[in-house]
Protein backbone atom coordinates (compact mmCIF):
# COMPACT_ATOMS: atom_id res chain seq x y z
CA UNK A 1 0.00 0.00 0.00
CA UNK A 2 1.33 3.44 -0.76
CA UNK A 3 -1.48 5.93 -0.23
CA UNK A 4 -2.28 7.16 3.52
CA UNK A 5 -4.85 9.15 5.39
CA UNK A 6 -2.24 10.97 7.05
CA UNK A 7 1.68 11.33 7.75
CA UNK A 8 0.89 9.16 11.25
CA UNK A 9 -0.78 6.69 9.61
CA UNK A 10 2.40 6.39 7.20
CA UNK A 11 4.61 5.12 10.09
CA UNK A 12 6.06 1.70 9.52
CA UNK A 13 5.91 -0.75 6.49
CA UNK A 14 9.39 -0.11 6.21
CA UNK A 15 11.55 -1.91 2.70
CA UNK A 16 13.43 -4.66 3.70
CA UNK A 17 16.22 -4.61 0.92
CA UNK A 18 18.85 -7.37 0.40
CA UNK A 19 22.78 -6.74 0.62
CA UNK A 20 24.01 -8.88 -2.22
CA UNK A 21 27.44 -7.23 -2.21
CA UNK A 22 28.34 -7.08 1.62
CA UNK A 23 26.77 -10.48 1.96
CA UNK A 24 29.79 -13.15 2.63
CA UNK A 25 30.65 -15.36 -0.57
CA UNK A 26 30.15 -18.90 0.54
CA UNK A 27 32.19 -21.81 -0.93
CA UNK A 28 30.66 -23.71 -4.20
CA UNK A 29 27.27 -25.56 -3.08
CA UNK A 30 27.47 -24.21 0.12
CA UNK A 31 24.12 -23.02 1.53
CA UNK A 32 23.14 -19.32 0.72
CA UNK A 33 24.27 -16.82 3.82
CA UNK A 34 22.76 -13.18 3.24
CA UNK A 35 21.92 -10.02 4.83
CA UNK A 36 19.18 -7.62 4.67
CA UNK A 37 18.48 -4.21 5.65
CA UNK A 38 15.51 -3.12 7.33
CA UNK A 39 15.19 0.78 6.37
CA UNK A 40 13.83 2.15 9.28
CA UNK A 41 15.35 5.87 8.45
CA UNK A 42 11.87 5.47 5.93
CA UNK A 43 9.47 6.59 8.76
CA UNK A 44 7.78 10.08 8.76
CA UNK A 45 10.88 11.64 10.83
CA UNK A 46 13.42 9.78 9.47
CA UNK A 47 13.91 7.15 12.24
CA UNK A 48 13.18 4.12 13.87
CA UNK A 49 12.05 6.06 17.07
CA UNK A 50 8.37 7.27 15.07
CA UNK A 51 7.63 3.63 15.79
CA UNK A 52 7.48 3.96 19.89
CA UNK A 53 6.80 7.33 20.04
CA UNK A 54 3.28 6.60 17.69
CA UNK A 55 2.80 3.81 20.01
CA UNK A 56 3.27 5.51 23.93
CA UNK A 57 1.10 8.50 22.76
CA UNK A 58 -1.67 6.40 21.90
CA UNK A 59 -1.24 4.46 24.68
CA UNK A 60 -1.19 7.17 27.14
CA UNK A 61 -4.07 8.36 25.51
CA UNK A 62 -6.05 5.56 26.05
CA UNK A 63 -4.89 4.81 29.75
CA UNK A 64 -6.25 8.48 30.00
CA UNK A 65 -2.35 10.06 30.93
CA UNK A 66 -2.72 12.12 28.09
CA UNK A 67 -5.39 14.38 27.58
CA UNK A 68 -5.55 17.36 24.51
CA UNK A 69 -3.53 20.15 24.94
CA UNK A 70 -1.41 19.00 27.69
CA UNK A 71 2.44 19.24 27.42
CA UNK A 72 4.74 15.96 27.22
CA UNK A 73 8.00 16.76 29.01
CA UNK A 74 11.18 14.83 27.35
CA UNK A 75 15.09 14.91 28.62
CA UNK A 76 16.03 14.52 24.90
CA UNK A 77 18.37 15.52 21.94
CA UNK A 78 17.71 12.04 19.67
CA UNK A 79 15.92 11.05 17.67
CA UNK A 80 12.65 9.69 19.98
CA UNK A 81 12.38 13.74 20.75
CA UNK A 82 12.02 14.62 16.82
CA UNK A 83 9.41 11.77 16.84
CA UNK A 84 7.61 12.54 19.80
CA UNK A 85 7.62 16.45 18.18
CA UNK A 86 5.86 15.16 15.49
CA UNK A 87 3.51 13.11 16.75
CA UNK A 88 2.94 15.50 19.20
CA UNK A 89 2.09 18.24 16.58
CA UNK A 90 -0.24 15.99 14.33
CA UNK A 91 -1.93 15.08 17.74
CA UNK A 92 -2.27 18.29 19.35
CA UNK A 93 0.46 18.21 22.32
CA UNK A 94 2.77 20.47 23.06
CA UNK A 95 6.27 19.30 23.80
CA UNK A 96 9.16 20.51 26.00
CA UNK A 97 12.48 19.03 25.79
CA UNK A 98 15.21 19.63 27.94
CA UNK A 99 18.86 18.99 26.46
CA UNK A 100 22.28 20.57 27.37
CA UNK A 101 23.15 24.13 25.36
CA UNK A 102 26.02 21.99 23.60
CA UNK A 103 24.19 19.48 21.37
CA UNK A 104 24.50 19.66 17.86
CA UNK A 105 22.59 22.75 15.55
CA UNK A 106 20.84 20.03 13.83
CA UNK A 107 18.69 18.68 16.49
CA UNK A 108 18.14 21.49 17.91
CA UNK A 109 17.14 23.20 14.22
CA UNK A 110 14.63 19.77 13.60
CA UNK A 111 13.14 19.75 16.73
CA UNK A 112 12.25 23.40 16.44
CA UNK A 113 10.85 22.87 12.69
CA UNK A 114 8.90 20.15 14.35
CA UNK A 115 7.20 22.84 16.63
CA UNK A 116 8.94 21.29 20.11
CA UNK A 117 10.16 24.14 22.48
CA UNK A 118 13.27 23.62 24.25
CA UNK A 119 14.91 24.47 27.89
CA UNK A 120 18.45 24.71 28.06
CA UNK A 121 21.04 23.78 30.70
CA UNK A 122 24.66 24.66 30.83
CA UNK A 123 26.88 22.73 29.02
CA UNK A 124 29.76 22.81 31.37
CA UNK A 125 26.91 20.64 33.96
CA UNK A 126 26.36 18.03 31.17
CA UNK A 127 23.91 15.63 31.45
CA UNK A 128 23.62 15.71 35.31
CA UNK A 129 22.68 19.17 34.58
CA UNK A 130 20.19 18.68 32.04
CA UNK A 131 18.46 16.06 34.32
CA UNK A 132 18.90 17.90 37.04
CA UNK A 133 16.88 20.97 35.30
CA UNK A 134 14.41 18.53 33.99
CA UNK A 135 13.48 17.17 37.53
CA UNK A 136 13.39 20.51 38.64
CA UNK A 137 11.06 21.32 35.61
CA UNK A 138 9.04 18.17 36.47
CA UNK A 139 8.45 19.27 39.81
CA UNK A 140 7.29 23.01 39.31
CA UNK A 141 4.88 20.96 36.10
CA UNK A 142 3.46 18.48 37.69
CA UNK A 143 0.55 18.22 35.44
CA UNK A 144 2.82 17.88 32.50
CA UNK A 145 3.52 14.01 30.99
CA UNK A 146 6.96 11.88 30.82
CA UNK A 147 6.40 9.14 28.70
CA UNK A 148 9.86 7.81 30.20
CA UNK A 149 10.97 5.35 26.57
CA UNK A 150 12.76 3.37 29.04
CA UNK A 151 10.06 1.64 30.99
CA UNK A 152 7.38 2.23 28.59
CA UNK A 153 5.74 -1.05 27.48
CA UNK A 154 4.10 0.74 24.42
CA UNK A 155 7.95 1.00 23.30
CA UNK A 156 8.37 -2.42 22.91
CA UNK A 157 5.13 -3.20 22.28
CA UNK A 158 5.13 -0.80 18.94
CA UNK A 159 8.13 -3.22 17.59
CA UNK A 160 6.09 -6.46 18.93
CA UNK A 161 2.94 -5.45 16.95
CA UNK A 162 4.70 -3.85 13.75
CA UNK A 163 8.47 -4.71 13.27
CA UNK A 164 8.12 -8.20 14.16
CA UNK A 165 5.52 -8.99 11.86
CA UNK A 166 6.97 -6.77 9.44
CA UNK A 167 10.35 -9.02 9.05
CA UNK A 168 8.31 -12.36 9.18
CA UNK A 169 6.43 -11.44 6.48
CA UNK A 170 9.28 -10.49 4.49
CA UNK A 171 11.61 -12.72 5.29
CA UNK A 172 9.88 -16.01 6.52
CA UNK A 173 13.06 -17.85 6.20
CA UNK A 174 15.02 -15.42 8.53
CA UNK A 175 17.81 -16.95 10.63
CA UNK A 176 18.85 -13.47 12.77
CA UNK A 177 17.58 -10.40 13.63
CA UNK A 178 20.51 -7.88 14.96
CA UNK A 179 19.54 -4.45 15.97
CA UNK A 180 21.32 -1.25 18.20
CA UNK A 181 20.90 -1.45 22.19
CA UNK A 182 19.80 1.63 23.66
CA UNK A 183 16.20 1.79 25.45
CA UNK A 184 16.55 -2.29 24.43
CA UNK A 185 12.47 -1.80 22.82
CA UNK A 186 13.62 -2.36 19.36
CA UNK A 187 15.40 -5.77 20.50
CA UNK A 188 12.54 -6.75 23.40
CA UNK A 189 9.34 -6.06 21.42
CA UNK A 190 10.67 -7.71 17.62
CA UNK A 191 12.53 -10.26 19.34
CA UNK A 192 9.92 -11.74 21.18
CA UNK A 193 7.76 -11.78 18.38
CA UNK A 194 9.83 -13.19 15.97
CA UNK A 195 11.20 -15.77 18.97
CA UNK A 196 7.80 -17.10 18.85
CA UNK A 197 7.43 -17.59 15.37
CA UNK A 198 10.90 -18.90 14.49
CA UNK A 199 12.38 -20.68 17.78
CA UNK A 200 15.86 -21.40 16.64
CA UNK A 201 16.37 -17.86 15.62
CA UNK A 202 19.08 -15.61 16.72
CA UNK A 203 18.45 -12.63 18.56
CA UNK A 204 21.49 -10.59 18.29
CA UNK A 205 22.15 -6.83 20.32
CA UNK A 206 24.82 -4.68 19.26
CA UNK A 207 25.79 -2.04 22.24
CA UNK A 208 27.84 1.32 21.25
CA UNK A 209 30.95 1.59 22.66
CA UNK A 210 31.59 5.60 23.26
CA UNK A 211 34.32 7.09 24.35
CA UNK A 212 35.82 7.25 27.60
CA UNK A 213 33.71 10.74 28.67
CA UNK A 214 30.55 9.11 28.40
CA UNK A 215 31.39 6.56 31.16
CA UNK A 216 32.62 9.06 33.44
CA UNK A 217 30.37 8.11 35.91
CA UNK A 218 31.36 8.84 39.69
CA UNK A 219 30.48 4.90 40.63
CA UNK A 220 29.80 1.41 39.57
CA UNK A 221 26.53 1.75 41.69
CA UNK A 222 25.14 4.52 39.60
CA UNK A 223 24.82 2.62 36.01
CA UNK A 224 21.73 1.76 34.78
CA UNK A 225 19.25 -1.14 33.14
CA UNK A 226 16.51 0.04 31.13
CA UNK A 227 13.16 -1.94 32.99
CA UNK A 228 12.20 -2.71 29.35
CA UNK A 229 15.69 -4.96 29.07
CA UNK A 230 15.01 -8.75 29.33
CA UNK A 231 17.96 -10.67 28.59
CA UNK A 232 16.57 -13.93 28.05
CA UNK A 233 15.03 -12.45 24.42
CA UNK A 234 18.67 -12.11 23.72
CA UNK A 235 20.51 -14.93 22.28
CA UNK A 236 23.70 -12.80 21.95
CA UNK A 237 25.09 -9.26 22.73
CA UNK A 238 28.14 -7.34 21.44
CA UNK A 239 29.97 -4.01 22.32
CA UNK A 240 31.04 -2.48 19.05
CA UNK A 241 33.78 0.20 19.25
CA UNK A 242 33.73 3.88 16.98
CA UNK A 243 36.08 2.65 14.69
CA UNK A 244 34.05 -0.31 13.95
CA UNK A 245 30.96 1.14 13.40
CA UNK A 246 32.40 3.95 11.54
CA UNK A 247 34.22 2.04 9.52
CA UNK A 248 30.87 -0.08 8.82
CA UNK A 249 29.71 2.98 8.03
CA UNK A 250 31.08 3.88 5.23
CA UNK A 251 31.48 0.31 3.66
CA UNK A 252 27.64 0.60 3.63
CA UNK A 253 27.37 3.46 1.45
CA UNK A 254 30.70 2.67 -0.57
CA UNK A 255 29.88 -0.95 -1.38
CA UNK A 256 26.07 -0.81 -1.18
CA UNK A 257 24.79 2.45 -1.46
CA UNK A 258 22.86 2.75 1.96
CA UNK A 259 23.56 6.18 3.81
CA UNK A 260 23.49 5.34 7.62
CA UNK A 261 24.10 6.73 10.66
CA UNK A 262 26.82 5.36 12.81
CA UNK A 263 24.42 3.03 15.10
CA UNK A 264 24.11 1.25 12.23
CA UNK A 265 27.36 0.61 11.29
CA UNK A 266 27.52 -0.66 14.89
CA UNK A 267 25.02 -3.31 14.41
CA UNK A 268 26.40 -4.20 10.64
CA UNK A 269 29.50 -5.18 12.65
CA UNK A 270 27.41 -7.78 14.87
CA UNK A 271 25.65 -8.45 11.63
CA UNK A 272 28.61 -9.77 9.61
CA UNK A 273 29.83 -11.61 12.43
CA UNK A 274 26.89 -13.44 12.52
CA UNK A 275 27.17 -13.91 8.73
CA UNK A 276 30.78 -15.14 9.15
CA UNK A 277 30.29 -17.48 11.26
CA UNK A 278 26.96 -19.24 9.41
CA UNK A 279 30.02 -19.53 6.37
CA UNK A 280 32.09 -21.24 8.68
CA UNK A 281 29.84 -23.38 9.93
CA UNK A 282 28.51 -23.97 6.51
CA UNK A 283 25.04 -22.66 7.71
CA UNK A 284 22.51 -21.39 5.90
CA UNK A 285 21.93 -18.16 7.16
CA UNK A 286 19.15 -14.72 6.48
CA UNK A 287 20.68 -12.05 8.97
CA UNK A 288 18.29 -8.88 9.08
CA UNK A 289 19.14 -6.01 10.57
CA UNK A 290 17.71 -2.64 11.44
CA UNK A 291 19.06 0.85 9.78
CA UNK A 292 17.76 2.92 12.93
CA UNK A 293 18.51 5.89 11.02
CA UNK A 294 19.99 8.15 8.20
CA UNK A 295 23.68 9.60 8.07
CA UNK A 296 21.75 13.14 7.66
CA UNK A 297 22.03 13.83 10.93
CA UNK A 298 25.58 13.22 11.87
CA UNK A 299 27.41 15.05 8.59
CA UNK A 300 28.27 17.85 10.92
CA UNK A 301 30.85 15.24 13.27
CA UNK A 302 32.92 14.90 9.97
CA UNK A 303 32.99 11.75 10.38
CA UNK A 304 32.23 10.32 6.87
CA UNK A 305 35.68 11.29 5.28
CA UNK A 306 39.12 11.71 6.50
CA UNK A 307 41.06 8.70 7.90
CA UNK A 308 39.72 6.41 10.43
CA UNK A 309 41.80 7.64 13.02
CA UNK A 310 40.46 10.88 12.33
CA UNK A 311 37.04 9.94 12.25
CA UNK A 312 37.46 8.39 15.72
CA UNK A 313 38.62 11.43 17.34
CA UNK A 314 36.10 13.58 15.84
CA UNK A 315 33.46 11.06 17.50
CA UNK A 316 35.25 10.73 20.84
CA UNK A 317 33.24 12.20 23.81
CA UNK A 318 30.09 12.19 21.42
CA UNK A 319 27.54 10.16 21.57
CA UNK A 320 26.53 8.80 17.64
CA UNK A 321 23.86 6.37 18.11
CA UNK B 1 49.14 -16.56 29.29
CA UNK B 2 48.33 -13.05 28.98
CA UNK B 3 44.81 -11.57 28.97
CA UNK B 4 44.65 -7.66 28.31
CA UNK B 5 42.23 -6.19 30.13
CA UNK B 6 40.92 -3.09 29.54
CA UNK B 7 39.71 -0.55 32.60
CA UNK B 8 36.99 1.76 32.98
CA UNK B 9 37.88 5.21 34.15
CA UNK B 10 36.46 4.87 37.21
CA UNK B 11 38.13 1.31 38.26
CA UNK B 12 41.60 2.78 37.77
CA UNK B 13 42.12 3.85 41.36
CA UNK B 14 42.47 0.22 41.71
CA UNK B 15 45.21 0.14 38.73
CA UNK B 16 47.21 2.77 40.21
CA UNK B 17 45.51 4.94 36.52
CA UNK B 18 46.28 2.53 34.34
CA UNK B 19 44.11 1.74 31.12
CA UNK B 20 45.03 -1.55 30.32
CA UNK B 21 46.51 -4.75 32.62
CA UNK B 22 47.62 -7.90 31.96
CA UNK B 23 46.22 -10.77 33.53
CA UNK B 24 46.03 -15.06 33.39
CA UNK B 25 43.41 -17.56 33.86
CA UNK B 26 41.04 -20.07 32.25
CA UNK B 27 37.96 -18.54 32.82
CA UNK B 28 36.75 -14.60 33.85
CA UNK B 29 36.59 -15.94 37.31
CA UNK B 30 40.28 -17.24 37.69
CA UNK B 31 41.28 -13.95 35.47
CA UNK B 32 39.44 -11.50 37.62
CA UNK B 33 40.76 -13.37 41.17
CA UNK B 34 44.54 -13.31 39.31
CA UNK B 35 43.65 -9.42 39.36
CA UNK B 36 43.06 -8.90 42.20
CA UNK B 37 45.97 -10.70 43.67
CA UNK B 38 47.87 -7.28 41.83
CA UNK B 39 44.99 -4.86 41.80
CA UNK B 40 43.66 -5.66 45.41
CA UNK B 41 39.59 -4.79 45.21
CA UNK B 42 39.10 -4.79 41.88
CA UNK B 43 37.38 -8.39 42.14
CA UNK B 44 34.62 -6.93 44.58
CA UNK B 45 33.95 -3.99 42.45
CA UNK B 46 32.85 -6.62 39.92
CA UNK B 47 31.76 -9.55 41.86
CA UNK B 48 28.59 -9.97 44.05
CA UNK B 49 28.72 -11.41 47.53
CA UNK B 50 26.77 -13.74 46.36
CA UNK B 51 29.05 -14.19 43.49
CA UNK B 52 27.42 -13.04 39.94
CA UNK B 53 28.66 -10.26 38.09
CA UNK B 54 27.50 -7.02 39.07
CA UNK B 55 23.98 -5.54 37.99
CA UNK B 56 25.96 -2.39 36.31
CA UNK B 57 28.90 -4.04 34.98
CA UNK B 58 28.93 -5.48 32.01
CA UNK B 59 32.13 -7.65 30.84
CA UNK B 60 33.02 -8.64 27.32
CA UNK B 61 35.55 -11.23 25.69
CA UNK B 62 36.63 -9.89 22.49
CA UNK B 63 33.36 -7.56 22.46
CA UNK B 64 30.72 -10.07 23.37
CA UNK B 65 28.86 -9.60 26.41
CA UNK B 66 30.35 -12.64 28.77
CA UNK B 67 26.62 -13.34 30.45
CA UNK B 68 25.86 -14.72 26.86
CA UNK B 69 28.97 -16.92 27.48
CA UNK B 70 28.83 -18.51 30.45
CA UNK B 71 29.32 -15.32 32.36
CA UNK B 72 32.33 -15.60 35.75
CA UNK B 73 32.66 -19.38 33.83
CA UNK B 74 33.28 -17.87 30.27
CA UNK B 75 36.64 -19.95 29.20
CA UNK B 76 39.62 -17.67 28.55
CA UNK B 77 42.10 -18.54 25.57
CA UNK B 78 45.88 -16.26 25.63
CA UNK B 79 45.42 -12.79 23.68
CA UNK B 80 41.77 -12.33 24.04
CA UNK B 81 40.51 -8.93 25.00
CA UNK B 82 38.34 -8.45 27.90
CA UNK B 83 36.85 -5.06 28.24
CA UNK B 84 34.80 -3.66 31.61
CA UNK B 85 32.40 -0.92 31.11
CA UNK B 86 29.95 0.34 33.35
CA UNK B 87 25.84 -0.08 32.27
CA UNK B 88 24.54 2.58 30.67
CA UNK B 89 21.81 2.58 28.34
CA UNK B 90 20.71 4.55 25.18
CA UNK B 91 23.88 7.14 25.65
CA UNK B 92 24.97 8.81 28.68
CA UNK B 93 21.86 12.16 28.25
CA UNK B 94 19.17 8.95 27.68
CA UNK B 95 20.98 6.82 31.05
CA UNK B 96 21.07 10.14 32.95
CA UNK B 97 17.44 11.58 32.00
CA UNK B 98 16.20 8.06 33.05
CA UNK B 99 17.99 7.33 36.35
CA UNK B 100 16.70 11.23 36.69
CA UNK B 101 13.15 9.95 36.42
CA UNK B 102 13.42 7.10 38.30
CA UNK B 103 14.48 9.28 40.93
CA UNK B 104 17.65 8.18 41.61
CA UNK B 105 20.71 10.87 42.60
CA UNK B 106 23.38 10.85 39.88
Amino acid sequence: MARYDSLLDACGGTPLVGLPRLSPVVPPGAPPVRLWAKLEDRNPTGSVKDRAALFMVRAAEESGGLRPGDTILEPTSGNTGISLAMVAKLRGYRLVCVMPENVSTERVQLLRMYGAEIIFSPAAGGSNQAVATAKQIAAEHPDWVMLFQYGNEANARAHYETTGPELLRDLPSITHFVAGLGTTGTLMGTGRYLREKVDTIDIVAAEPRYGELVYGLRNIDEGYVPELYDATVLTRRFSVGTRDAVLRTRQLVEVEGLFVGFSTGAVLHAALAMAHEAVKAGRRADVAFVVADGGWKYLSTGAYGGTLADAEEALEGQLWA
Amino acid sequence: MAIEVRIPTILRSYTGGAKVVEGSGDTLSDLLSDLDARHSGLRGRLVTEEGGLHRFVNVYVNDEDVRFLGALDTKLSDGDTVTILPAVAGGAFGFAAAAAMLGNPL
